[in-house]
């Protein structure tokens, strides 16, 4: 079968070949700038600084400051300075990054009391964690309902459309002044970028929905209650959950703004400081933890989604049958059907005919 | 174009006449009084439908046929209460029809099973949603009627478009629904799987009390089915005629080519046609060249 073909889906093994060639190529070419010294390299890392009044081991300079320097110490007959072409410093090698996501775990914070890399990082998992279990508890129900009746529609989408042009962070002094300065600015901050979205987005789902299955379903005797909770939500669940994994990306984006608004925290505030010491590492693997969490946390989601809607061209998995079972015990489908050959209404027809 | 006439069965047959007049002597279960539609549109109203009348009586097969575009599928939608009526009225029963309800079911053109369903769920879900206890074993059952026991824990979308159309059917059919409304149910299908649903659809409605109204663009479809055949004229759509089919009943695929079903096939045909008396006066369009000797 070809590479490409319109609308086809590949193979598994080739899928899973692009998947690993889609992290690779960038790990490449990153591994490429830092390992192959003629690519790049516009600095020179001093090994010997020779006579060198100002320059010292260890330091990087540009080439050409390095070489006007190398010159005029040999024209002054002194000791000239060797060193190796390097990159900058706030470019780090893969390896470099990758011992420094598992040292900075290990390492104490340099100001006792200043919290470790982990509990920055569990810090601003629960940030967004309640803004957007925040944002969710109404954006979700709002957005349904605003997609089924064009009451709700009318009555807060054109403010909504309005609100969600202001950035959000344009309210981070606001939130402070009423809030505080702990944590309930920065779950506002996430609540607020997500919310207006949130409903609008929902809502625009929710309008997706076919209307004969709304109409089918009128037929068979559903209405007002039952017919939301039948049809609506069943029908609508796996868009709107997609619709969630999305928007929780959005989140994570609104984080790095809430978590500088009033005093800085989190896995922002360990960036910061690792920048501040010039420790480059850090800060790429802080960022690099980041994106594990955000890529982790959508991959679990998509796998109870491809589990919780079966119908939708995703499969059960045992282990989350058996996870499911764990909490709700045993519900096994059993079914005795009695076979009849046809199934006969009491006719009191015969006399009419 | 003329039309062709219908030979006057009922004269010719007594079997035929005497079938007609116990149909007439059954209850009403539904009828319709002068329905009109009218669609508010931008550039002026759409006249969909005007001045229908018709009555359908306890368990006739009732077909309504027409140009496209004539307004089957609103009138089938107004005696479903999808839609309201901007003049006359629907009984069901002596009824009101207003919004619509689990004792009129429908089966609708496109595929419209609940896709997070399985085949049994969807044809529970009438059952469950009117608090009906012993909706499984019941479900099963018509499941079994339509012949597609082996598939109840199947989603929709394992299934084929006749399978689908049968399991609509089933789901319909489970609500015990006095009528049953079909726009167009097999117009998806191909003509093996259209000639299998046409036999299911009738072994269905002689064993079951209950009254159908088809819609169909296919003579042979509704000749084959109905007792009475309802042609509508478009725009407006109007009555044309009220067909009474003279095939004896039970039907067999045999008859198809019986005097009284071409005939009936005929008349219908120029019925429709002659909706479109100017059709000789159409211009002509020459997309290639040809050579006119061969005439
Ligand atoms: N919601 C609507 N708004 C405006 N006009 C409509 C609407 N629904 C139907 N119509 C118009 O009413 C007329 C009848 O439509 P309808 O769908 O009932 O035709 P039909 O007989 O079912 O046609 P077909 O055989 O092609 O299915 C058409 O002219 C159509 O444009
Ligand atoms: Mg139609």
């Amino acid at each position: 079968m070809a590479w490409l073909s319109i609308q086809k889906k590949l193979s598994g093994r080739k899928r899973a070949l692009l998947i690993l060639i889609s992290f690779l190529l960038p790990l490449i070419l990153w591994s490429t700038i830092s390992y192959v010294p003629f690519l790049w390299h516009p600095m020179m890392e001093i090994t010997s600084e020779g006579d060198s009044l100002y320059l010292e081991k260890g330091q990087r300079v540009k080439r050409k400051v390095f070489d006007r320097e190398n010159k005029r110490l040999a024209a002054g007959g002194e000791n000239q300075m060797a060193g190796v072409r390097a990159n900058p410093v706030y470019l780090p090698a893969p390896h470099q990054v990758f011992v420094a996501a598992y040292t900075s775990f290990k390492s104490k914070p340099r100001r006792p009391g200043d919290p470790w890399l982990h509990q920055s990082l569990a810090h601003s998992v629960r940030v967004v964690f309640y803004g957007f279990l925040l944002s969710s508890l109404f954006g979700v129900p709002l957005g349904i309902f605003c997609g089924v009746f064009d009451f709700f529609s009318k009555l807060f989408e054109p403010f909504f459309e309005f609100f969600r042009y202001m950035p959000a962070p344009v309210f981070g002094a606001l939130a402070v002044a009423v809030l505080g300065i702990n944590d309930s600015p920065k779950i506002a901050i996430i609540f607020i970028g997500t919310f207006f979205q949130q409903v609008l987005v929902i809502a625009n789902t929710t309008r997706q929905l076919p209307p004969s299955l709304v109409e089918a379903a009128q037929t068979l005797g559903a209405r007002g209650w039952t017919l939301l909770k039948k049809v609506v939500l069943p029908a609508i669940a796996p868009s709107v959950f997609l619709d969630m994994r999305i928007l929780l990306g959005w989140a994570w984006t609104y984080l790095i703004v809430a978590e500088v608004i009033g005093t800085s925290t989190g896995i922002t505030w360990f960036i910061n400081q690792q920048a501040k010491y010039r420790i480059y590492e850090n800060v790429y693997a802080a960022i690099l933890m980041i994106g594990i969490i955000g890529l982790g946390t959508d991959m679990i989601l998509a796998w109870i989604g491809r589990n919780l809607f079966v119908w939708n061209g995703g499969k059960r998995n045992g282990l989350f049958q058996f996870l499911v079972e764990l909490f709700y015990g045993s519900r096994h489908e059993t079914f005795s059907f009695t076979r009849t050959k046809y199934f006969n209404h009491e006719y009191d027809t015969a006399t009419e005919l | 174009m003329n039309t062709i006439p219908l030979p006057n069965y009922k004269e010719q047959s007594p079997a035929v006449a005497d079938r007609f007049r116990r149909l007439k002597e059954r209850r009403v279960i539904l009828e319709a009084e002068r329905v009109g539609k009218i669609f508010p549109v931008e550039n002026g109203d759409i006249q969909a439908l005007a001045d229908v009348s018709f009555k359908a009586y306890r368990r006739e097969f009732l077909s309504v046929i027409g140009p496209s575009g004539c307004g089957k599928s609103t009138l089938i939608r107004i005696l479903a209460g999808l839609e309201s009526a901007t003049a006359g009225k629907v009984l069901l029963d002596g009824q009101m029809v207003e919004k619509p309800g689990p004792e009129r079911g429908m089966v609708f053109q496109g595929y419209t099973l609940f896709p997070w369903l399985t085949v049994k769920k969807n044809v529970m879900f009438g059952l469950e949603v009117a608090g009906k206890g012993q909706a499984e074993p019941e479900a099963l059952q018509w499941i079994e009627m339509v012949g597609l026991g082996e598939f109840v824990n199947h989603y929709p979308d394992q299934l084929s478009g006749g399978m689908k159309q049968r399991v609509a059917i089933a789901r319909a059919l489970a609500n015990r629904p006095r009528v049953l409304l079909m726009d167009e149910p097999f117009g998806a299908l191909d003509a093996q799987t259209r000639a299998r649903m046409q036999s299911y659809l009738m072994q269905i409605w002689r064993n079951v009390d209950i009254t159908i109204i088809f819609i169909t663009h296919d003579l042979d479809e509704a000749v084959y089915l109905s007792d009475r055949i309802l042609v509508l004229d478009a725009n407006p759509g109007t009555v044309r005629e009220m067909i009474e089919v003279p095939v004896p009943q039970p039907r067999s695929p045999e008859q198809h080519l019986s005097p009284e079903f071409l005939a009936t096939k005929a008349h219908i045909e120029s019925l429709i046609h002659s909706q479109h008396e100017n059709e000789d006066d159409l211009p002509i369009i020459r997309l290639t060249q040809v050579n006119d000797d061969v005439f």
